[in-house]
């Protein structure tokens, strides 16, 4: 039991003394959630709207796969992306296994399906009327997709922390793909489980609790932000 | 001013990843990439060679620490330069399969079966044989690694010289698929014998302060040797690998003056890996 507190001291400690194998881990986590948080908003909210918004063909099936989609284990998620990444894969060439990059890429699979199907769902709990006024008033499509995510941005956001969640705690991506080198490839979730492995609990306390509190800082700023608007 | 707020949370996240991306593609021409197992980096060993490896051939060297078998694959498939690892007989596979060029054993330490201090199976000071023996008849917890590491693969080879079958679906024989020091901390839990390098060994030892749970039971026969060598991944094999840098490596683990500093690499005053005396 000791060591829950003793991990809790070596928290404080390690961000204190500024502890450089830490930092590069913190920072890692960071560039490697900041990509892919990017890419799968990028992509995500555009294709969430579409499927929220619009009715055609195959609608309800594709709904039903990227809801399926939502629960992608991720160690699979790693085995997909480590064999197009892989030398011997088709993307071999580009060289972007054991790389940050790499893991942004498994991350954003992860990601996107959360982002498209809260997007949609945000989309379509919005009163169909502001659609039928906003035409009536001669917006054109460009107008309409503005309006409403703006009008569903508070569902957006929950999409958005959503997704983050899942990227920023995952570990079988960052393992499989990133390689976990330090200095490197090593995030927060892989040193967790490499300290754990190794019998560091304490020092895989610390690092866990340093993960919250990069996720608390997150949501406080935009439900700062939120409260703002 | 909802907007602008908008607009400079977008601006901040896309300066962050111009910022951050600028290191994406550096060069890498003069980096080596290793494949190892887990008790070359659990216990600390690398992280001791590598900054004079670095200063004395120039060559930036990264490593992913993985079971033997998985360091095998991520040869096969091009993925690693060079590779650290510990079963002899997977080794001389891969080389004779032509996905590597050069196997050279650089170290050695020993395997050794640790259990608890009380017992009771009665193995303490037995031959390997005698002890397996023992273990099985009296259906007393053995915990494996169970992952196709180097270390697993020894334990299965040994099964198999003491005269019995792998007792994979025994209810006492429990397998882990876990690292080494995660797999000795099971037995521990669970009051269990296995079996591990004495590398990791002594590094768990180190964690406990000098007290573990556990202690070496059988240590000192010839069937428990424990061999690491490095093997060049071929180039003709995976046109992408960096032949020059995995050769400067494994010449480097071969030097005397390499072999003195993994002689002189020590925890809680103790040696971890030994050189061979060719």
């Amino acid at each position: 039991m000791s060591f829950l507190f003793d991990g809790l001291l070596q928290a404080i400690q390690l961000l204190i003394h500024g502890d450089g194998e830490t930092y590069s881990a913190v920072s890692a986590t960071l560039r490697v959630s900041t990509y892919s948080m990017a890419t799968s908003l990028l992509i995500g909210i555009p294709s969430g709207f579409l499927l929220g918004h619009h009715d055609f063909l195959w609608k309800k099936h594709i709904r039903t796969i990227v809801d399926t989609l939502m629960s992608l284990p991720t160690v699979l998620v790693g085995l997909l992306v480590y064999a197009f990444l892989t030398s011997r894969g088709p993307l071999g060439e580009y060289g972007l296994l054991f790389t940050l990059e790499g893991i942004a890429i498994g991350q954003t699979i992860l990601a996107l399906p959360i982002v498209i199907a809260l997007t949609a769902t945000a989309v379509e709990s919005i009163d169909d009327k502001l659609r039928v006024t906003l035409i009536s008033l001669g917006a054109d499509k460009k107008q309409v997709f503005y309006s409403t995510i703006w009008e569903a941005r508070y569902g957006l956001l929950a999409a958005g922390m959503n997704a983050y969640g899942r990227v920023l705690t995952e570990v079988g991506i960052a393992m499989m793909v990133g390689g976990n080198i330090k200095w490197h490839t090593r995030t927060i979730t892989t040193a967790i489980a490499l300290e754990t492995n190794k019998g560091q609990f304490e020092m895989g306390i610390a690092l866990g609790l340093i993960l919250m509190a990069i996720a608390g800082i997150v949501n406080f700023s935009l439900s700062f932000l939120r409260n703002r608007s | 001013m909802k907007r602008y707020v908008f607009i400079t949370l977008l601006t901040i996240i896309a300066a962050f990843l111009i910022f951050s991306g600028s290191t994406a593609f550096s060069s890498d021409a003069k980096r080596l990439r290793m494949a190892t197992t887990t008790s070359t980096d659990d216990t600390g060993l690398l992280d001791y060679l590598k900054p004079y490896f670095v200063k004395e051939t120039g060559i930036d060297i990264q490593w992913i620490a993985t079971g033997t078998g998985k360091a095998l694959k991520l040869g096969e498939n091009c993925d690693a330069d060079v590779l650290l690892v510990h079963a002899p007989g997977l080794e001389k596979k891969f080389v004779a399969d032509g996905f590597g060029t050069s196997r050279n054993v650089v170290m050695y330490n020993d395997f050794v079966m640790i259990g608890p201090a009380s017992d009771p199976a009665g193995v303490k000071g037995n031959r390997v044989k005698e002890a397996l023996n023992a273990v099985s008849s009296k259906k007393m917890k053995f915990i494996s690694r169970g992952d196709k590491s180097g270390t697993h693969q020894a334990e299965m080879n040994l099964w198999k010289s003491s005269g019995l079958p792998v007792p994979d679906k025994e209810s006492w024989y429990i397998q882990a698929g876990q690292g080494m020091l995660t797999t000795i901390q099971m037995a521990a839990e669970q009051n269990g014998y296995t079996l591990t390098d004495r590398g990791t060994y002594i590094k768990h030892e180190d964690t406990m302060k000098g007290n573990p749970p556990l202690k070496i039971l059988v240590e000192g026969d010839d069937l428990l040797k424990n061999i690491y060598s490095v093997i060049v991944v071929n180039q003709a094999k995976c046109p992408n690998v960096k032949p020059d840098l995995a050769k400067a490596f494994s010449n480097w683990m071969s030097m005397p003056s390499t072999q003195k500093l993994i002689t002189g690499f020590k925890l809680s005053g103790k040696q971890l890996f030994f050189v061979s005396s060719k």
